[in-house]
């Protein structure tokens, strides 16, 4: 028996070669979830008779001749924060407790029009806020390189299931690093693209300016091959790009002779684990052999993007989130007026971390702190726009580390709400910029846990951003490293 | 040092019904987040555009043409309360 395909390219050539079936397919990926979810908890919620029918309706199809592309009966997850109609829908929170959507996001309707098999939801932080899915009110996913190791987050439960073999590609979200870091810790490609060019529409909204829908791959190719498939203008999107999109997989695997790539200075050196700065050095090293031109680059107002941000995501989540109030939908608890009802349902239905956001947002949009702290971050956001242009002109791509450090322990940073937000450090400045970037595991550090290297490219540069991401992953043979400790995926057979 | 904030009435603007401890663990821990986030101000940003939106868009528009909308009914299933088609809610004014 040969063991089930782990790329969405290979398990897609085994169904047309008459290998496996999309009902195959399922039936590995489900079993992978069977043998895992008790310990990691990836999902909140498995479709299995939805994804029975797209399976079933998968393979009907291709007997056929009806062949949909690349993700034709493809099992993929999709983070809980994604309108699925009928489908519940609760962000990790209980303010959305069996939510059932009347509408499908504009993401997820792709998936399906592109012939994916939609497994199920997966776990996040709530509301797509932290670093390590622990702020799920349905309780934390674990890392499958480590058990007692957080998955990162906010997209910890796609990134834990492409990890483990429960889904062989998965959709994310990532406001200030929610996709690139939890691929990183868990050893899998993360990617976020420009922004405007996968639609919002449907995707439950935290910080509309950073927000942005991407794909959890194990392989760059993978990466491309479903960002291929959700992105595009979308009219129900009105800051959706609606220009021409590039072959996201053309001319990956080009290699980086003649590209100029720019260290950041800024992301390195205190508070970065030795090994992690290790990895990224050494893969600089093995980037300028193949013959790239690697020159270290400042952007120095990297050093304050962290704490513009930590103005600009709360400042937007406080006005969307304004939206729950115990009246359309999700919980209600019923007070005398509508205030009343609103602020009862809002403390109960919210966890602590969105509550603090809320909080944090509403004080810096607050007459009399506007122009101090909301005004002041914006402007800071306009000087890290002008400095990442300026850099792009004289280089092709930048790179750094994609996490400071490897997965921490379960607890560890919970109680300091800070240092949990300083695991975003290398993430967030693409986010406030509204460039594409991506996360390429690389190699693992001394205790065995994922070390990611990321790779951030000007506004739609997707395709040298990816071709750069190819080479790297080339380079660094991660898939031939051992996989996760928690049964690896690897050894599953058919 | 750690930035004093009137979480109480911060808490009212944005609806939410805190207990005293509540309030006071939020404000020690806004007061940490926000000393750190107040490194902005020492940014020299004069003569600077503020940026709200990423890559800049201008107004967008989408021909005026007739489309159906939502369900009513598959809608209205997701509310807490509602009758003859519309939400039910609880008096806005006292």
């Amino acid at each position: 028996m040969s063991p089930e395909p782990l790329s969405i390219v290979d398990a897609g050539a085994a169904l047309r070669s008459g290998e496996s079936t999309a009902v195959g397919l399922l039936a590995s990926v489900l079993s992978r979830a069977e043998m895992t979810e008790s310990e990691l908890h990836c999902y909140l919620n498995l479709d299995r008779e939805g994804a029975s029918r797209a399976a079933a309706s998968a393979d009907e199809e291709l007997e056929r001749g009806v062949d949909r592309g690349a993700l034709h009966g493809i099992p993929v997850a999709v983070k809980d924060n994604m309108c699925t109609r009928g489908l519940e829908t609760t962000c990790s929170s209980q303010i959305l407790s069996g939510y059932l959507p009347p509408y499908d996001a504009t993401a997820v309707a792709r998936l399906r029009e592109a012939g994916a098999v939609i497994i199920g939801k997966t776990n996040l932080d709530e509301f797509a806020m932290g670093s390590s899915t622990e702020n799920s009110a349905y309780g934390p996913t674990r890392n499958p390189w480590d058990t007692e190791r957080v998955p990162g987050g906010s997209s910890g439960g796609s990134a834990a299931a492409v990890a483990a073999g429960s889904a062989l590609g998965a959709l994310g979200s990532d406001t200030g690093g929610s996709i690139r870091q939890p691929a990183s810790l868990c050893g899998i490609v993360g990617m976020k693209p420009t922004y405007g060019l996968v639609s919002r529409y449907g995707l439950v909204a935290f910080a509309s300016s950073l927000d942005q829908i991407g794909p959890l791959t194990r392989t760059v190719t993978d990466a491309a091959v479903l960002l291929a498939a959700v992105a595009g203008h979308d009219p129900a999107d009105a800051t959706s790009y609606s220009g021409p999109l590039p072959d996201f997989a053309a001319g990956l695997h080009a290699g980086v002779e003649g590209l100029k790539i720019g260290v950041v200075r800024e992301l390195n050196g205190e508070g970065y684990q030795a090994e992690v700065s290790e990895a990224t050095g050494d893969m600089l090293n093995r980037l300028s052999a193949q013959g790239a031109e690697v020159v270290e680059v400042s952007l120095p107002m990297f050093d304050v993007a962290l704490s513009a941000y930590y103005l600009i995501a709360p400042a937007e989540c406080s006005a969307n989130l304004a939206r729950f109030d115990g009246m359309r939908y999700g919980l209600s608890i019923k007070g005398p007026t509508a205030a009343a009802t609103m602020a009862a349902t809002r403390a109960e239905g919210f966890g602590p971390e969105v509550i603090r956001r809320i909080l944090l947002g509403t004080y810096a949009l607050s007459a009399g702190y506007f122009d101090a702290f909301y005004g002041q971050a914006q402007k800071v956001r306009s000087m890290l726009q002008s400095e990442f242009e300026a850099a792009y002109r004289k280089v092709d791509v930048l790179v750094s580390p994609a996490s400071p450090t490897t997965a921490f322990r379960l607890g560890e940073r919970t109680q300091d709400p800070l240092a949990m937000y300083l695991s975003d450090i290398c993430t967030i400045p693409s986010n406030l910029s509204g460039h594409p970037a991506i996360s390429v595991p690389i190699s693992l550090d001394s205790k065995g846990l994922p070390i990611g290297f990321q790779v951030m490219a000007p506004a739609l540069g997707e395709q040298v951003m990816f071709r750069v991401a190819a080479e790297v992953e080339r380079l660094a043979g991660f898939g031939a490293l051992p996989a996760p400790a928690l049964a690896p995926p690897t050894r599953v057979p058919l | 040092m750690p930035i004093d904030v009137d979480v109480a009435h911060v808490a009212n603007l944005a609806r939410l019904a805190l207990s005293p401890e509540e309030l006071d663990r939020y404000r020690q821990e806004l007061g940490v987040i926000l000393e750190h986030a107040s490194r902005v101000q020492q940014v020299e940003t004069s003569g600077i555009m503020p940026l709200s939106h990423p890559l800049g868009s201008g107004n967008v528009f989408r021909p005026d043409e007739p489309s159906p909308s939502l369900d009513r009914e598959e809608v209205l299933e997701m509310a807490p309360e509602s009758r003859d088609g519309f939400f039910v809610t609880p008096p806005a004014l006292d």
